[in-house]
């Protein structure tokens, strides 16, 4: 058993205490309540807006949003097997309501970082003292020519979750015995970066039971991708991959995996070397941050660059980039990252309202991929700050992905470990 | 650790001043668990352990067994080598302080009925008040998929038990043969 000792108690002690009595007393006395305005629902957005309240019930926490319902991109490629519905995914503000966020459905669409204020497509104005924007993602519609919103009607991205998810799924089920996908894999970085291997996993797993013939092809910009050598031992094991008759083929850029043009009409992509012709065709586009990142001057080129420490924009002070949207080397682009981040910022927040100085960040991920029926992987990773380098970087000799070869009891096990991560996630950022 | 002592340290902690906070905060560490265990460690999740009110030198010992790959790991191992002790340490009094939120489970009664006995005869002297936050591993109200897989490692030879409770379940398993275990983990979710 491990002995705390008394004096280790106490340093202990000191460190917790710090914050928490700190946030222990509301500054009522010092007048009209601090005003954060939270652009953005998803996962950065919402967990902010929770752990702002939790940590000083007396802010205003407002937070707009243009739809009044959010779905999930992770788990969504489950959506697209049949595994679970995307009601399953799907979930609404009244957690944040009752936690006393102020929920707006309505799209900022400018920031005045003098004035302080947001502004909405609606017509209104939010005063705040502290802003936090996290977006999510925009896509590169110039980057694959004949390739734009209006053509993702018929030939999906399913990169946010939601109706294009629905088009996906539907396109899956109608195609022809036999018939061929193709996922276009985008080029770093981007929003989860195994989730186009997932994706493929998935639509091989609703294959296999439904359309034993079909081939998922993968066209990648990339020479190697996240978990590669998980998926490739689950797709081997599950989907003969390597073999003549493998289900799923993953054609990287130097096999000229890379795709420059679309002819939507008959869904014929020119890739680098050769045509590919496909039933259903998947084009993740290349990705930005979203709009407002860019109509609110956040953006260094593509991504939004924070001090690490706290998250502020380092463009404009007391704005706050959160997520997919910032630039948080070494962090991905996921969920949790968003979700470890937001309380990062919320803390230093409400440090900053009781004019102290944010405490040292500590951030971490974790991420499932469900490969197929009882075989899940997951990547994991704690990550501090590198403060004079302003980078996030990982603790040594921690972290990273889940051994090669494990049992099957364990690769079933991390699917219910990702079952579970899922329902966590949601409660801790909007329950 | 003693639920008098505990108490008393616990106390002690929320009357501490304020210091100027420089390394990661306790508070600060236990919010990034809050993703797979649920916010401050009461989990919404079947196969993530509630971790609120735990013991911390449960929470201690099992962060230093994960460290060590001495547990059935799948990514606690990973995670774990990512902290101090000092940091451990501080985590473990942030769940130590925060209250269990329990979801209810359904639970075969007649099955959770034999479990009481099971418990209060062989396991209740360690996991006091039906396996209530105390001294041992919470199990009252434990998700039972949890409990199912920490078991399974326990039968198999994958973890190694504590103190004691071979011996125990051994003889929950002489008087109940193959339900015990099924038994118990039913009284456990009974307990929410």
């Amino acid at each position: 058993m491990t002995k705390i000792t008394r004096r280790d108690f106490i340093r202990s002690a000191g460190g917790v205490a710090a914050l928490g009595a700190g946030l222990g007393f509301p500054h009522l006395a010092l007048g009209a309540a601090r005003r954060v305005v939270v652009v953005g629902g998803g996962v950065g957005g919402c967990t902010v807006a929770k752990y702002l309240r939790k940590l000083d019930p007396t802010l205003a926490v407002t937070l707009i949003e243009s739809k009044t319902t959010y779905t999930t991109c992770f788990m969504s490629n489950e959506v697209l097997s049949g595994e679970r519905t995307l009601e399953s995914i799907t979930f609404g503000y009244d957690g944040l309501r009752r936690h006393g966020v102020e929920v707006v459905t309505d799209t900022a669409v400018g920031i005045d970082p003098v004035k302080k204020t947001v502004a909405t497509a609606g017509g209104r104005e939010f005063g705040y003292d502290a802003c936090v924007v996290s977006p999510g993602i925009g896509f590169k519609w110039d980057a694959i020519d004949g390739y734009d919103e209006s053509v993702s009607e018929t030939i999906t991205h399913a990169w946010n979750a939601g109706p294009q998810t629905r088009i996906l799924r539907r396109q899956l089920q109608a195609m022809r015995q036999g018939g061929r996908v193709i996922i276009v894999a985008p080029p770093n970085p981007f929003k989860c970066p195994p989730g186009p291997y997932e994706r493929a996993s998935q639509i091989a797993m609703y294959c296999k039971h439904h359309n034993p013939r079909a081939k998922i092809i993968i066209l990648d910009a990339k020479d190697a991708f996240s978990k590669q050598g998980l998926y490739v031992e689950g797709w081997t094991k599950l989907y003969g991959y390597g073999s003549g008759n493998s289900m799923i083929e993953w054609v990287g850029a130097a096999a000229g995996g890379k795709v420059e043009s679309v002819d939507p009409s008959t869904r014929t992509l020119q890739a680098e070397i050769e045509e590919f012709q496909g039933d259903v065709v998947n084009i993740i586009p290349p990705q930005k941050a979203g709009a407002i990142a860019f109509a609110a001057d956040l953006v260094d080129g593509d991504w939004c660059p924070v001090d690490k420490r706290t998250f502020e924009s380092k463009r404009h002070k007391d704005i706050y980039v959160l997520g997919d949207a910032s630039s948080a080397a070494k962090m991905p682009k996921s969920a949790y990252a968003a979700n470890s981040q937001a309380k990062v910022a919320a803390a230093a927040i409400v440090a900053r309202f009781l004019g102290r100085e944010p405490g040292d960040p500590t951030f971490v991920n974790t991420c499932y991929s469900v490969v197929g029926e009882d075989f899940g992987i997951s990547v994991a990773a704690v990550y501090t700050l590198d403060a004079a380098n302003n980078s996030i970087e990982e603790m040594p000799k921690s972290g990273g992905v889940s051994p090669a070869n494990a049992s099957p009891e364990i690769r079933k096990r991390e699917v219910s470990y990702a079952h579970s991560w899922f329902k966590n996630v949601i409660n801790d950022m909007m329950e | 650790m003693t639920k008098t002592v505990r108490n008393l340290l616990l106390a002690v902690l929320a009357l501490l001043p304020a210091t100027v906070a420089a390394a990661p905060s306790g508070e600060a560490l236990a919010f990034t668990c809050a993703g797979c265990h649920g916010t401050d460690g009461s989990s919404v999740g079947p196969s993530m352990p509630s971790i609120a009110g735990m013991d911390p030198e449960v929470f201690v010992d099992a962060m230093k067994a994960y460290q060590a790959d001495k547990r059935n790991a799948t990514i606690m191992n990973r995670l774990a080598r990512g902290y101090t002790a000092q940091q451990l340490e501080d985590m473990a009094w942030f769940f130590a302080r925060q209250r269990l939120h329990l979801v209810p489970q359904k639970y075969d009664a007649a099955l959770a009925a034999r479990g009481k006995i099971l418990h209060d005869k062989h396991c209740e002297k360690c996991h006091e008040n039906g396996g209530r936050p105390g001294d041992a591993g919470t199990l009252a109200g434990q998700w039972m998929p949890y409990l199912q897989h920490t078991m399974d490692d326990f039968m198999s030879g994958k973890r190694d038990w504590p103190r004691k409770m071979k011996r125990k379940v051994d003889a929950a398993i002489a008087d109940e043969g193959k339900q015990a275990i099924p038994a118990l983990i039913h009284y456990y979710a009974s307990q929410h």
